[in-house]
């Protein structure tokens, strides 16, 4: 399966695809030692992000997330690639400054056509993402 | 959106990493909010920069962005820092912030960047003329662009200020249009207003009720409307609100409104509603520090509270929080010595919301400024007292 999107952070990359159907704060809500999701309450609290593409409908909370992005990647624990349902600045910026391949307003629903678990490529040079049946 | 063909070779790399990072940051701002392609920028004014807001993520990225060669091209200055950068110790500043503060502010300087940190620079003479675009962050200094100059920015973050800077250019939207500049409800000012005080809880109230949407003021009586008193009605919207822009009749450059302003929705705001926002602001009776200068205080600020306590001995601390320009102007002038003698001290490069309150041990702060009282219960947890300065002191 191959599904276009819209480049937001330029960049390849291959890993397992973890949902998760709430935004997300990455300041306050992911350890940025770990990669562990901390926030109370998240679908996806206590899992982790590192290696994986990150399937998530946007960020929220504050702008300093973005830094928090950044240093997921100089930790070793940021996710390979970033989808979202529409991206806002706070993972735009965070994304293009940890170099992490992000795409968004993908030609159909994430949600329904991905499965945890699958292993996803994200092109965000030619802007598609390809997740084998 | 449109990229130029030296749009595109920057974000191809062709004048290198960091450039190129910096370009793919605007065209994703661009994109998301729907830019036809990106203009120039006079100037960016960077937010980001104490060591508290931004922490050892923001310092590990600055550094890295600093040591592969950033660099900007147009005219760039800095907000408030964490401490002032030569008196930290005096202020009770830990020996490890200053550290890291000292850090944050090489790395900006290694990037051409001016370590003037203040959120005033419109009273330190960089002053953007009507009509002229911007890549300003702080909250208050891009309102005062936008509203009191009349000049266009929209609410930049620290990252994306820093683009603009290195790429002298901005996504084309927003408060770059004239479409998106006009007002959307009026505010009909049915209260005296004559003090700083007066300014800032207005500010409160009708930040709350604009959220990001543009205020236009009428009645706003214009012998009281100093620069200092609309700088603090700014400041207090966008931090009770996120209003960047404002409109007063008599005062702003500007005065634009949405199409048939005669439909358009008016709220009056009388005096008892300024006197219950001040009383809604108290939490404290007593406080251990009284901060002026949120925003930066200018020179005659200053000289204000020196005249008020020359001579005089003060029971509690007092920090006047300015630009270390207009500070030297004040040293110049002697009153600087006034405050000392009295106990205070004038603080330069930061202010008490950056500033590490509740590290330094402060838990009960008094203010004249509607944007301290609103953020300093969260950001620093302090208790307010809220006044003018003749209260204060």
């Amino acid at each position: 399966m191959k599904l276009k999107g819209r480049i937001i952070s330029r960049g390849v990359a291959t890993g397992e695809i973890l949902l998760c159907k709430e935004p997300i704060s990455f300041l306050g809500g992911v350890n940025p030692k770990t990669g562990l999701v901390i926030e109370k309450g998240s679908p996806i609290e206590g899992k982790s992000i590192a290696g994986k593409v990150l399937v998530f409908p946007r960020g929220k909370g504050s702008t300093v997330g973005s830094y928090v992005i950044f240093e997921l990647k100089r930790n070793g624990v940021a996710p390979a690639a970033i989808i979202n349902g529409e991206c806002e600045v706070i993972i735009a910026v965070g994304a293009i400054i940890a170099g992490i391949p992000a795409l968004d307003k993908l030609k159909g629903d994430m949600f329904k056509l991905f499965k945890d678990g699958q292993i996803a490529k994200v092109d965000a040079i030619n802007g598609f993402v390809e997740v084998k049946d | 959106m449109f990229l130029s063909k030296e749009d595109e070779k920057i974000l191809q790399g062709e004048n290198g990493e960091v450039a190129a990072k910096a370009m793919e940051i605007l065209v994703a701002i661009g994109k998301i909010y729907g830019a036809d392609r990106l203009i120039p920028v006079s100037s960016a004014q960077i937010a980001g920069v104490s060591y508290k807001t931004i922490g050892e993520a923001g310092l590990q990225f600055l550094e890295e962005f600093a040591a592969k060669g950033a660099k900007a091209c147009i005219p760039s200055f800095l907000n408030p820092a964490g401490m002032d950068r030569e008196n930290w110790k005096r202020m009770g500043i830990s020996q490890e912030f200053a550290e890291k503060q000292l850090r944050i502010l090489n790395a900006y300087a290694a990037m051409g960047i001016s370590t003037t940190c203040t959120c005033a620079p419109y009273h330190i003479g960089i002053r953007p003329k009507l009509g002229e675009h911007i890549a300003w962050s702080e909250s208050n200094a891009l309102s005062f662009a936008n509203s009191m100059l009349g000049a266009r920015t929209n609410r930049e973050s620290a990252i994306s200020a820093l683009a603009s800077a290195i790429i002298s250019k901005t996504p084309n939207f927003g408060l770059h249009l004239d479409e998106n500049r006009r007002a959307s409800f009026i505010i009909e000012v049915d209260a005296k207003l004559e003090k700083m005080s007066d300014f800032g809880a207005l500010g409160v109230i009708v930040g709350k009720m604009a959220k990001d949407k543009i205020p236009a003021f009428e009645r706003i009586d214009k012998r009281f409307a100093t620069e200092e008193r609309m700088k603090s009605l700014g400041a207090a919207m966008a931090a009770s609100g996120s209003v960047a822009l404002y409109y007063a009749r008599g005062i702003t450059p500007e005065w634009r409104l949405a199409d048939e302003p005669e439909k358009l929705e008016r709220v009056a705001i009388e005096q008892n509603q300024i006197k219950d926002a001040k009383e809604k602001m108290q939490s404290a009776d007593s406080v251990e520090l009284v901060a002026i200068g949120c925003p930066h205080c200018s020179l005659s600020e200053i000289k204000e509270v020196a005249d008020k306590i020359k001579g005089k001995k003060l029971k509690v601390a007092l920090w006047v929080c300015t630009s270390r320009e207009t500070m030297e102007k004040a040293r110049k002038l002697g009153y600087c010595k006034q405050i000392e003698d009295a106990g205070g001290q004038v603080v330069a490069d930061t202010c008490m919301v950056v500033a590490p309150l509740e590290e330094i041990g402060y838990k009960r702060t008094g203010v004249n400024s509607g944007k301290a009282a609103t953020y300093l219960p969260s950001f620093c947890g302090q208790k307010i007292r809220f006044a003018d300065v003749e209260e204060l002191l």
